[in-house]
């Protein structure tokens, strides 16, 4: 009866001959098919994403002609723009609509979740995600999510604005200020309910990594790429529950009265019952989440970065187990590092002493990552499609705003700097910038896998690249420095401090920068559609990859392969490798895909 | 499928084409999901003891306020929640017992172990709830100051608690109270303390045997208690009069114990009813014969971890509310 149990479990890998009959409900909506449902991810991201970036260009706006009347902002904000002057409570829900979209909705879900969903069963060699139904409940309690905080941007009294971080007690006192109403608690339901979707998507991730891999794919033949969802879902698991913790005491707080978060408050000359409890706690329960969901966001894209840049400089990743091994020690330390978010908070001094010091050490994975990119580009045989420019790309801006992050993670640096724009062009860069890159990346690189062989257009690809590349730098590295002068973040105009007036042409720098860079936006969003109707269908394997999902038929099947399911000879990097006497394994051709036999004489690369 | 854990760099356990930890893919996520539970526990856990910390000197004595069994009056800190316990810890041993009549394939021996499972779950869930109505009911009432602080009442003479019905005055009121048939609107009238605040301290004034103890815990580990001119003086701060414990108040001493008690058993208790719904949905499965026919009772074995899992909760929630 124990071979009764095992056959149980063996048939679920294989049982995919047969085809069910489809309806269009299954097949486009509630699809359990893994492709489809990180089509759906991303689509839903890069909706998302627009918003996001339209926000911010609107209070772009504001910084630079402060006070200025716009049509398009009485067109877009109506009420809240009286005359097209934009109103001080809405750039502040703006300012907090854009952070939270942009890192949990587009960075979170829309970069991992896409890529996850598409790579992890392909690249591994899986029929599926181990529980399809699990990962359609997943994705459709993101959509579910979304929706709710887009409805609340049309709440009465504006949404949330007490920053992403959500800080009480702006977010427990809904009489706290106008977003602290019902913008707040959809926030918090959205938020709650974008926390179900993470755990269940990262469960599906996890198990299915660990238990579908296709026969020869050991942990070590692996595409980074993998690696990098894999460890992702895994801090995933290890810090969105303390979210959970954080978002739950704070419902209390806010709607049954107690004081976790709260303690002596006076609202307009009224004491409020709150006693004993602490905003510190918050912080210490948010950041916990809140560091680790910056590496939940910028290891996939470095993920995705190690793949494509591997493939695209016809070389293998350089230091592939140096790379695991940094991605497995940035995920430990990103767990124990979140007290640099709180080095002014009033935390104890001496516990910011700590956090310095583990904050520093992620400096050391991060640089062998960098350096790792460095040399496998040095020599290269370079394909400068877009998808490796934006690779190239995100190595850039995760070595600039990387630097900075060692100027911030110093608490006596920190001092100087904290709240300023300083640290928002720190982390625009560093996780921001280089996690979109990864994000276009993954885009470019992986489209003819999810449109059945269609490709983007290249040259539209470049344009946007370069036109992104030029003005994403051109808003953020002038940032530094009027952060430096002092500039404070979230301040909705600096009018009347008349040290920054010198800065005011700077703001319009940015702000300039920042409205083409959304401009090239749209030459994506326009390729993107086109392609995905009207593209140029290309070959199998367009990149001349090595790595399983360049095997499976540009059809979508159920089930990916229409026979066995390769097996796995090799790493996924076998690029232009020579045997003794200097010729290509496989003559003419400077790729040995993951599902090739070694030759004879052929010695496995002893990565 | 084991026969494939063979030697060979090809075919090695983390090789690819095999379960490299010999779990199935939902006993697994069971187990992730496990861990994201228990940092979410963690989280609470951890907020409770950074507040515990701060207020330290003040924090309310756990002997001194579960001190009730039902049908029994009297003091006996402590018997109730070790029962509750011993019952939870004895539905995980009958758990067990059910797992492993499972692989045993034994449809009957299932049956009874979950249902005495079931059973174990329901008592404690039944008894959370009483633990709570008692907590919220109160014990002997107290007064709060205008800084928010609780003021307790013992007697000089033997040491012991004073009720407030032991020495509050009754002061016939004035109040006139307005009812449904002379206006139109009408509330109910909200919730009243037994003894008014003028009744507690005219009683306080006329009985010299009653003392004042504060929260302040001092150096024999003990609440301290105030001298009759101490206490006379302290008084006058009270504003108002508590009973029993409320997530805004809390006659046991500082609000936040009631608050994380309130919260952390409430999701525990959450959590254990849940426990108890789902083994009963796959207690009528085994009942129905599902997992006969499947050929496996991997189902009994999955709800078990989760069992577990809230049985290894409530024994940290149990350490640090009531133990320590």
């Amino acid at each position: 009866m124990s071979a009764t149990a095992h056959a149980h479990i063996e048939d679920h890998a294989d049982d995919h001959g047969h085809h069910h009959k489809e309806t269009f409900v299954t097949k486009y909506i509630f699809s359990q098919d893994h492709k489809m449902i990180s089509k759906q991810y991303l689509i839903t991201g890069l909706i998302m994403g627009f918003i996001g970036i339209a926000m911010s260009l609107m209070f772009r706006m504001q910084l630079a002609w402060p006070g200025q009347s716009f049509p398009i902002f009485e067109a877009l904000l109506g009420d809240w723009a009286p005359n097209g002057v934009m109103d001080a409570d809405i750039y502040l829900a703006l300012v907090t609509i854009h952070g939270t979209i942009m890192v949990f909705f587009v960075l979170t879900a829309g970069l991992s979740g896409t890529f996850s969903n598409l790579l992890i069963p392909l690249q591994i060699g899986a029929r599926d995600m181990a529980s399809g139904f699990l990962n359609m409940v997943s994705y459709w309690l993101f959509f579910l999510s979304s929706v709710i905080m887009i409805c609340s941007l049309f709440v009465e009294a504006g949404p949330a604005s007490a920053g992403w971080t959500i800080y009480p007690p702006l977010s427990a006192l809904p009489m706290a200020q106008s977003g602290s109403g019902m913008g707040m608690t959809l926030w918090l339901v959205s938020m709650a309910i974008f926390i179900a979707s993470s755990l269940l998507g990262s469960l599906n991730y996890i198990v299915t990594v660990i238990n579908l891999r296709t026969k020869g794919m050991s942990m070590t033949r692996l595409p980074l790429t993998i690696w990098a969802f894999f460890i992702t879902a895994i801090i995933g698991v290890v810090s969105f529950p303390v979210l959970l913790s954080a978002a739950l005491l704070l419902i209390m707080d806010r709607s049954f009265g107690t004081s976790f978060f709260l303690s002596d408050i006076f609202i307009q000359g009224e004491v409020l019952h709150y006693q004993g409890g602490s905003p510190v706690l918050y912080e210490h329960l948010f950041w916990f989440l809140g560091h680790p969901e910056v590496y939940i966001v910028l290891l996939p894209a470095l993920g995705i970065t190690s793949e494509v840049m591997s493939t695209n400089a016809r070389k293998p990743i350089f230091g592939y187990r140096a790379m695991i091994a940094s991605i497995i020690a940035i995920a430990f330390l990103s767990t124990i590092v979140w007290g640099h978010h709180m080095f002014i908070s009033g935390m104890n001094p001496f516990l910011g002493s700590v956090f310095t010091f583990t904050t520093l050490l992620i400096a050391i994975p991060s640089a062998v990552k960098a350096f790792n990119y460095i040399t496998t580009l040095w020599k290269g045989n370079l394909q400068l499609n877009p998808a490796m420019l934006f690779s190239i790309g995100l190595v850039s801006t995760f070595i600039t705003g990387g630097l900075t992050g060692i100027i911030l993670g110093d608490s006596t640096l920190d001092i100087n700097v904290h709240d300023t724009y300083f640290v928002v062009a720190h982390f625009h860069l560093v996780m921001g910038i280089s996690a979109l890159y990864g994000l276009f990346a993954g885009v470019y690189h992986w489209f003819p896998k999810m449109f059945e062989g269609k490709m983007m257009n290249k040259n539209l690809g470049y344009v946007h690249f370069w036109i992104t590349a030029i003005c994403a730098y051109g808003v953020f590295f002038p940032m530094h420095f009027v952060g430096m002068a002092g500039v404070p973040r979230r301040y909705y105009e600096n009018t009347a401090f008349p040290m920054f007036d010198e800065l005011t042409d700077v703001q319009v720098l940015m702000t300039v920068f920042a409205l083409i860079a959304g401009l090239a936006q749209l030459v994506f969003l326009g390729n993107f559609i086109y392609s995905m109707f009207y593209g140029k269908k290309g070959p199998l394997n367009p990149w001349k990859s090595n790595t399983l999902e360049w095997t499976a038929p540009q059809e979508h099947i159920h089930g990916n392969w229409p026979g066995a399911i390769p097996h796995v000879h090799r790493w996924a990097y076998d690029y232009s490798k020579t045997d003794v006497d200097g010729e290509y394994i496989i003559p003419g051709q400077d790729f040995i895909p993951q599902s090739t036999p070694l030759h004879d004489n052929e010695e496995e690369e002893n990565h | 499928m084991d026969s494939t854990v063979t030697t060979g760099a090809e075919e090695s356990v983390w090789g690819g084409g095999n379960r490299p930890l010999g779990a199935s893919y939902g006993k697994l996520m069971m187990w992730f999901f496990l861990v994201s539970d228990a940092l979410t526990f963690s989280g609470f856990l951890a907020a409770y003891g950074f507040s515990r910390f701060k207020f330290m000197e003040t924090w309310p004595i756990a002997d001194e306020v579960f001190t009730h069994v039902p049908f029994f009056h009297g003091n006996y800190p402590m018997y109730y929640v070790a029962f509750m316990t011993f019952i939870l810890i004895m539905s995980s041993v009958t758990m067990v017992l059910a797992v492993d009549a499972g692989h045993r394939m034994k449809q009957n021996s299932v049956i009874w172990y979950l249902f005495l499972t079931i059973i174990g779950g329901a008592i404690f869930v039944g008894s959370q709830a009483w633990e709570w109505a008692t907590f919220i009911k109160g014990d002997y009432g107290a007064v709060e100051t205008k800084g928010g602080r609780i003021l307790q009442f013992v007697k000089a003479d033997s040491g012991d608690r004073a009720s407030l019905a032991d020495f509050a005055k009754t002061i016939p009121g004035e109040r006139v109270a307005h009812e449904k048939n002379n206006g139109l609107w009408f509330y109910d009238e909200g919730y009243q303390p037994s003894y008014s605040l003028n009744e507690v301290k005219a009683g306080f004034q006329a009985n010299t045997n009653i003392l004042i103890r504060t929260e302040t815990i001092n150096a024999e580990g003990e609440k301290e208690v105030l001298s009759r001119q101490e206490s006379l003086a302290k008084l006058q701060n009270a504003t108002q009069v508590v009973e029993g414990a409320n997530l805004i108040h809390n006659e046991y001493g500082s609000r936040l114990f009631a608050d994380f008690f309130f919260f952390i058993t409430g999701f525990h208790g959450f959590h254990v009813f849940s426990g108890v719904m789902i083994n009963l949905i796959i207690f009528f499965n085994v009942v129905l014969g599902t997992y006969e026919r499947r050929g496996h009772y991997e189902m009994v074995e999955k709800v078990g971890l989760y069992w577990h899992f809230v049985d290894l909760v409530w024994v940290f929630v149990f350490t640090f509310f009531y133990l320590v």
